[in-house]
This record gives C-alpha cells, sequence and structure tokens, in this order.
C-alpha cells in the first residue's frame, strides 16, 4: 500500500476532453476545497500557540483576535515551572504547582523504553517467525495474530491486577512491561519485510561460520532498517499518545507522563475562569515533540503511516 | 487483522516447508534450529504469555466473579451477564457507542474520499499529505484539549465565529444535543487526513487507461467517479473501514478529557462506562463482562466486514 513515489499517475482532469468542455472551474473549485480542509487542519495548532502567548487575564478582552492577546511567556514559565506562584496568579494561573518539565521527561523515556524494547524483541522474533525452522511455528504465528482482535480495554483490567499484585504501580517498570515485549502488528510487520531478504546473504554468512545471533545481528538487521525505522517511528507515536494504561499505573507526580499531567491540569482548572493560556501552553509542549519528529523525519513518516493502514 | 483471513487461506511460510538446504545431517541441524528459534522467541513468547493469553483467561474469569480489588472473588456465574441485559446505562453506552460510530465514520470516510480524490487530480506535494496527517501525530488527549479550548461556549473561537456570522453560540460540549457530535466532528478533525493518506493510495492504485477509456467515450467526471473510482476502490475501502470502526468503536481518551460521559450520559460511551465501573466503582468483575460483550462485538463486526472486503475482491475480478 506504500506510495510508489514519482510514479506518473491518471489525472482523469486533465483529459483533452473534459478539460475543453470544463475550463478552470473546476479545478479552481477543487483547489479552494482543498486549502479550505488544509487551514481547518492547521489553524488549531496556531490558535494553540496564539492562546498559549497570550496573557490569560486578558484573553476574554479580544476573544477573536488572530495574534496573541497581551503578549507575554508567561504561560509557558508557568507551566514548565520557572514561574513564582504570584507570577503565576498575576496572569491568570491557577497558582496550583505544575511542572511539565518532570511529564516530558517521563513521556521521552516512557516511549523510548517502549520503542526501544518493542522493534528489538519484535525484530527477534520475527526473524524466528521468517526464518527458522521449528515444530509449530504456523500455528504459533496464528496465534500471536488473533491477539490483534482483543480490545485492550479487556486485557488492561487484569494487566492492571497483576502489576498491582506485583507491587509495581507508580513504577517506570510497571508502565513499560505491557508495551515492552511483543505487540501482534510489530512481530507481524516486521516478519513480512524479512520474508522479503535473500536467503542467500544469510546463507553466505552461515557459511563463513556465522552463527545464528551473528547473522541476525550483522546481515539481517542492517538490511532491514528501513523497516525498523518506520516500526520504530510508528511505535513511537503512539506510546507518546498512550493516555490509560499511564493513568492507571503511573498517576503520581514522579511518574506522570505528559497525557496523563495535562488530564490532571484539566480536572484542577477552576470551572468559572480556567487558565487557558497556561492549558495550551502545556498542550503545545506535549504536541511539539510530535511536530520535531514530523518536520525531521516528513517523508518517511507519511510513507510508515500510509503503510500501518494494511494493519 | 486483514490478513488474519488470509493466513487460514495459505499459511504463512508454507512455501519453505520442506526445502531443506544440503548441509549437515538434518536432524541434528533441526535441534539446533529450533534450540536458536526458542532463544529469538523467548522475550516475545514472555509478554505474549504474560500480558495477552494468561490475562484473556484471566479477564474472562473474572466477568464470571464479582471481584471488587479488595475482597476474594466469589465465583457467580453468568450473574454479571444477567445483570447487564436490565442494565439500562449499559444498553444507553451501546447506544451512544452506535450513535458515535455512525457520525465519526460516515463523515470520516466521506471527507477522507473527498481529500483524497482532491489529492489525486491536484496534487503529488509531500508538503499537503504531510499537513494533513499532523493532528494523527498528536495524542487523542492533546487534541481533546484544543478543541475543548476551540469550542468554549465563552472564548472559544468557533463560538466567536457563530457569532460573527450572527448565529447564536452552541453548547458544544456541554448540551445533550451537542456534546456527541462534538465529540465525533473531533476525532474527524484528527482522523481524516490519516484515513484519506490511505484511500489515496487505493486510488494511485487504479490504472489510468481505466479513465482514458471512459474520457474517450465522453463520461463526465461525476459518472467516472461513480462507475469507475468507486467500485475499483471498494476492497481498500472495506480494509480502511475495519481499520477506522475498530479503533472508532474503542472511543475512550477524548471523552475522558473532554466530557467525562456527560452531560448526564450523552457520552457515556461503552469503554469509559467499562473504565469507570472498573476505576471508580471497583466492580471489576462487571466491568470485565462489559469488555467481554464489547470484545464480540468487535470480532462480529470484523468478521462482517471481512465477508464484504472478499465481496469486494470478487467483484474486482
Amino acid at each position: 500500500m506504500a506510495v510508489a513515489e514519482g510514479q506518473r499517475i491518471a489525472r482523469p482532469g486533465v483529459t483533452a476532453a473534459t478539460g475543453r468542455r470544463r475550463p478552470n472551474v473546476g479545478r479552481i473549485v477543487s483547489w479552494a476545497i482543498l486549502i479550505g480542509l488544509i487551514i481547518i487542519t492547521i489553524f488549531p495548532f496556531w490558535w494553540v500557540l496564539r492562546t498559549a502567548l497570550s496573557n490569560n487575564r486578558s484573553l476574554g478582552t479580544d476573544p477573536g483576535s488572530l495574534l496573541p492577546v497581551d503578549f507575554t511567556l508567561g504561560a509557558f514559565k508557568r507551566v514548565l515551572g520557572l514561574s513564582t506562584v504570584a507570577e503565576a496568579q498575576a496572569e491568570g494561573g491557577s497558582g496550583a504547582e505544575v511542572n511539565f518539565t518532570r511529564a516530558l521527561l517521563n513521556s521521552v523515556v516512557f516511549a523510548t523504553v517502549v520503542t526501544a524494547g518493542q522493534v528489538f524483541f519484535c525484530a527477534m522474533a520475527a526473524y524466528a517467525f521468517a526464518r527458522l525452522r521449528f515444530p509449530g511455528r504456523d500455528k504459533l504465528f496464528f496465534l500471536f495474530l488473533t491477539a490483534l482482535m482483543i480490545p485492550p480495554i479487556f486485557i488492561t483490567l487484569p494487566n492492571f491486577v497483576l502489576i498491582k499484585q506485583l507491587g509495581l504501580l507508580n513504577t517506570y517498570a510497571g508502565m513499560v512491561l505491557p508495551y515492552l515485549f511483543m505487540t501482534p502488528f510489530a512481530i507481524f510487520f516486521l516478519r513480512q519485510f524479512f520474508l522479503g531478504i535473500p536467503r542467500e546473504l544469510e546463507e553466505a554468512a552461515m557459511l563463513d561460520g556465522a552463527g545464528r545471533f551473528r547473522t541476525f545481528a550483522r546481515v539481517i538487521a542492517p538490511m532491514a532498517t528501513p523497516a525498523l525505522a518506520t516500526l520504530a517511528i510508528l511505535t513511537y507515536i503512539s506510546s507518546w499518545g498512550e493516555y490509560l494504561w499511564p493513568l492507571l499505573v503511573g498517576s503520581d507526580d514522579k511518574h506522570q507522563v505528559l497525557t496523563v499531567a495535562l488530564s490532571v491540569f484539566r480536572s484542577s482548572t477552576p470551572q468559572g475562569s480556567p487558565d487557558w493560556a497556561g492549558l495550551m501552553a502545556a498542550t503545545f509542549v506535549a504536541a511539539l515533540p510530535m511536530i520535531i519528529l514530523f518536520l525531521v523525519f516528513g517523508r518517511r513518516v507519511v510513507n510508515a503511516i500510509q503503510f500501518s493502514g494494511i494493519k | 487483522m486483514i490478513f488474519l483471513a488470509q493466513d487460514v487461506a495459505s499459511p504463512p511460510g508454507l512455501e519453505r516447508v520442506g526445502v531443506e538446504a544440503p548441509g549437515p545431517p538434518r536432524r541434528r541441524r533441526q535441534t539446533s534450529e529450533t534450540l536458536a528459534a526458542l532463544l529469538f522467541l523467548l522475550p516475545a513468547l514472555f509478554g505474549f504469555t504474560v500480558f495477552y493469553l494468561v490475562p484473556l483467561v484471566r479477564g474472562v474469569f473474572l466477568s464470571l466473579t464479582d471481584w471488587d480489588l479488595l475482597s476474594t472473588p466469589n465465583f457467580v456465574g453468568l450473574k454479571n451477564f444477567q445483570d447487564l441485559a436490565s442494565d439500562k446505562l449499559f444498553w444507553n453506552s451501546l447506544l451512544v457507542t452506535a450513535e458515535y460510530v455512525i457520525l465519526n465514520i460516515g463523515f470520516q470516510t466521506i471527507l477522507a474520499i473527498l481529500i483524497a480524490v482532491l489529492m489525486e487530480r491536484l496534487t503529488r506535494s509531500m508538503a499537503i499529505r504531510g499537513s494533513l496527517i499532523i493532528p494523527y501525530l498528536i495524542p487523542n488527549i492533546v487534541v481533546g484539549l484544543i478543541w475543548f479550548w476551540m469550542l468554549d461556549f465563552q472564548l472559544g473561537i468557533v463560538n466567536q465565529f457563530i457569532e460573527a456570522i450572527g448565529l447564536n453560540r452552541i453548547a458544544f460540549l456541554g448540551s445533550t444535543t451537542w456534546a456527541l457530535p462534538s465529540i465525533a466532528f473531533i476525532n474527524v478533525w484528527r482522523h481524516m487526513g490519516y484515513t484519506a493518506l490511505l484511500v489515496f493510495a487505493g486510488l494511485q492504485a487504479i490504472p489510468k487507461t481505466a479513465y482514458e477509456a471512459a474520457a474517450i467515450d465522453g463520461a463526465s467526471e461525476w459518472k467516472m467517479f461513480w462507475k469507475i473510482t468507486m467500485p475499483l476502490l471498494r476492497p481498500v475501502l472495506a480494509v480502511v473501514l475495519v481499520i477506522t470502526m475498530i479503533g472508532s468503536f474503542q472511543i475512550f481518551d477524548t471523552v475522558a478529557v473532554t466530557t467525562r460521559g456527560g452531560p448526564v450520559n450523552a457520552t457515556r460511551v461503552i469503554y469509559y462506562y467499562i473504565y469507570q465501573k472498573a476505576f471508580d466503582q471497583f466492580e471489576f468483575g462487571y466491568a470485565s463482562a462489559i469488555a467481554l460483550v464489547l470484545m464480540l462485538i468487535l470480532v462480529a463486526v470484523t468478521f462482517v466486514q471481512l465477508k464484504l472486503l472478499r465481496a469486494g475482491e470478487s467483484d474486482l475480478a
């Protein structure tokens, strides 16, 4: 399902027959709709930044302004724990202690550990499924795949009980464990890729005396770098957005990831006069790493997501 | 998930079985290979057993108990399921979820097809494709909060706009009428670009010649869309629908961070109901029973859609 880059594709809109009957009106309307949809997609991000750079006390004076109202970096300082209570309250913060620096760090740790573990362990498993012969291989692979059918909530309840019984509530270990070793999708994805690598290469390596593990590390893994990178990007994005599990298992101040910290911040804002600027600054902090990831890996992210469609 | 069906038809790796490379005596090689495989599989097997297989069995067991997380669980047979039948909140949550899925998937799919068709005709630009995908990269919680602010009754930009064009403000997330459609809209916003990319990939696979022939016959663009694009897109659409619908049934994050099931029960979707039963009221047995029902529903939905997918493929042949 990956896009065939640069391939010439059917463009019925520009065939001679239709081109003559409908001059450029259709094309202009089409562009207008597409641009409209892009604006709807992008505008909210500007609105987040615009609000985050506003003074919360002044927001109400010009709620429709496209630029920050009474420009200040106060909201960012507030949510990153860089301003005093008095400063925060002066700009309409609640004065409650919020520190998204810690949450940001927790999110990075959580997503990085989960991604590293999952990609590594799933690559090993996928290699076994793709290349090694052992009794019951295909049955076992099928069993792994059926796990795709289980809605996460169904196993979340018993998993929560397990982590609780192990005394791992509010620990990093408890947060990452269920994600660390495998997901059916990751194994399926990598197995498909490994099946496409020519056998001759590993056989040559093995004839040279390399063992299974050496062959895997020196021949297979380097050849599979694009697939591993794609999987890593997808895993990082999804673990960055994970909410329910970190909420259940890591909800204390020390272990909150950004999504959890955000929902706590949202619950603690007073009903009457919410700290919108602070909330949006925190939101921006949570979204920024994904936007950076996108800017750095642009094309690869798009292709990875397009590929994920086959799961 | 899609590949489950295909794997049944032709077990993976079958073509390789029996193709033994010449080398050391077969049995010794076989044993060493099995041993190596075991080592390679060990972490994944551990994860699968501890965090998928055992919880699955345990979940089924829990659904037959009255466990409250503290005392010893009592086996109550099918009582939880009997209670479900007369639980108005449960039926309400099913109804709300169904409404949500219809609104969400309906609008999302139509918009995605529209975007994909427009992109296909107008531009190959990676920047445009990229900008449409950005919302999908952002956590659900973040997206929920962004719109919680934009849809705010007092200061939200959407209501500023509505007022500016002379209409009355709408309490989007605060009224029983608007809350669910608003949640559905938020997730349409997050997923439309993603879904469009999947459809777009499907469009690119349609042969150019199909359109050329129709254009020579003088078919209008509208007609070509319905007679060529849509039928040829059907298998891809079926796949896309399976993926997006399974996800849609499991709507939780957005509700948790905006309406929390309210106002009244307007957005208490099934996932949120399970969450409340388990972690607010500690009725773990009952919550597991609802989760089991949800699982059965999802399996049924997938099954039906896979049938449709196959129908789509035979159409193509």
